[in-house]
């Protein structure tokens, strides 16, 4: 008997030794939560999609509370979450252009193949096999979907052996961009209207062979352009979206027909002078 | 203890009696934890943690409060007792004082306050009579086997993802635990090491 109580006691002690050990650490050991920090928190979507830069929402939020990060970092919840941040920090929101992912290959099944893949359904394990990938075109979109898989949104999907970006679903959180083993995957302006699908950067009579989507660097786009937003870099156009004013010349006069018009329910104007206003392009 | 003595002990606990695989102790967050290598590796850092310490401390309980008092069949209530307070002192701790460790460790801490293996180590400490070095040794080669077995299963788990040619039937946790046996028989083969 005497061996029961004095087994009870002695587990009694030790417990509430602990027990206040534990609530006197706690006490010592508090961390402060700034209680905008947790306001922010609620205000943000919640995708952890990292977007911003820093490893899911509350680290975002924590950041904007620190004042290291700015209101307006989060993609997905864009204009309406920067400003409630910025009502909860006291501060204006700056607006940012919402950027989107565009994908700099049209080739898929219309680019030509050295042999037939039959390894791992992952771009990466196919761009790491024979040749750099299955195409002869090193530069081009495998289309195994590894961006498709972290897309969080549903904004991406292959079709016809290419990745193609679903610009009203995406929030530009660039979860593609950084999954792309071969960099296909840029962020360009939601408003943008014309973009060049391609990204391959041989002579245009090697290109010719090997892809009938391929841009081939004749300089056509960059001659004909007024506002001289297009150029030629390593036989690859590049539109340059800050000179860009969406007139769709370079789309019309383009021999192989290549340069995608991102918003085709809406017709470009044809004059080149007139410049389209910002609401058009933004319905 | 002698060198060659901390070599056998640590060579059979991350080997030959690897906690995970041939004493089947911490199983839980082992299937749990294991989908990608990545969270493997972070829950194989934290329990090499705990298990140290918790070595430490229930020795210094058990040898310092149970045996002087003839109490040692309370052994298991009390260090129960001790790795739940600790996990959560150790958890505070980190938090305050080194952030960057808390948010590397920070989930997986509190799953190991339940986390079998932990108790194992400290009750085969006691029953096999370690001393103090013993004990940590053990505690914390037991836990740099279960970090190995994890990060092993997470990646085997991860291929098994990609290949994508499980039958239906077993897709998800049921190949989960074949592989499991299957690496688990693998290891059967380290029990012929005579040290």
């Amino acid at each position: 008997m005497m061996t029961v109580v004095f087994a009870v006691a002695v587990l009694a002690i030790l417990g509430a030794l602990f027990g206040f050990v534990l609530a006197f650490a706690s006490k010592v050991f508090a961390v402060e939560v700034d209680p905008r920090q947790e306001a922010i928190v609620e205000v943000l979507p919640g995708a952890n999609c990292g977007g911003c830069g820093f490893a899911g929402c509350s680290n975002y939020a924590e950041s904007v509370v620190n004042g290291t990060a700015a209101c307006n970092k989060c993609a997905p919840g864009g204009a309406a979450a920067a400003e409630k941040i910025a009502q909860i920090m006291g501060l204006e929101a700056e607006h940012s252009e919402p950027m989107v992912a565009f994908v700099r290959c049209a080739g898929g099944n219309r680019a030509a193949t050295k042999y037939n893949y039959d390894g791992i359904d992952d771009c990466a394990a196919d761009y790491a096999s024979l040749g750099n990938g299955m195409h002869y075109c090193t530069n081009g979109c495998l289309g195994h979907g590894n961006c498709v898989k972290v897309c969080k949104f549903n904004a991406i999907h292959v079709v016809d052996g290419v990745a193609v970006v679903d610009r009203e679903n995406c929030k530009g959180c660039e979860a593609c961009k950084n999954a792309c083993p071969k960099d296909m995957i840029v962020m360009i302006p939601y408003s943008a209207r014309f973009a060049v699908p391609c990204h391959n950067v041989e002579k245009g009579a090697i290109t010719r062979k090997f892809c009938e989507a391929g841009c081939m660097g004749c300089k056509i786009c960059e001659k004909k352009c007024p506002h001289g937003a297009i150029h030629i870099d390593h036989n690859l156009a590049s539109i340059d979206y800050s000179k860009c004013q969406h007139c769709g010349i370079c789309h019309d006069v383009c021999p192989r027909n290549l340069i995608k018009q991102l918003d085709e329910a809406i017709p470009y104007v044809e004059s080149a002078a007139e410049p389209v206003n910002q609401e058009n392009t933004n319905a | 203890m002698s060198f060659g003595q901390i070599v056998s002990l640590a060579l059979g606990a991350i080997l030959i009696e690897n906690f995970i695989f041939s004493q089947f102790l911490g199983i839980c967050p082992f299937m749990g934890v294991s989908k990608k290598v990545d969270t493997a590796l972070g829950m194989g850092v934290a329990v090499i943690f705990v298990m140290t310490v918790a070595s430490i401390f229930c020795y210094i309980v058990n040898e310092f409060l149970l045996v002087p008092l003839n109490l040692e069949f309370m052994q298991t209530v009390a260090y129960i007792l001790v790795i739940a307070s600790l996990v959560q002192f150790v958890e505070m701790f980190l938090q305050k004082m080194i952030p960057s460790l808390y948010q590397a460790l920070g989930i997986y801490l509190p799953l190991i306050t339940t986390n079998c293996a932990v108790l194992g180590v400290a009750l085969l400490n006691t029953q096999n009579g370690y001393n103090f070095i013993g004990s940590v040794i053990y505690g914390f080669t037991g836990g740099v086997g279960f970090l190995l077995a994890i990060v092993l299963f997470a990646s085997v788990r991860e291929r098994m993802d990609f290949t994508g040619e499980c039958p239906k039937a077993f897709e998800g946790f049921p190949i989960a635990l074949i592989a499991a046996g299957l690496i688990a028989l693998a290891f059967m083969g380290f029990s012929g090491l005579k040290i």
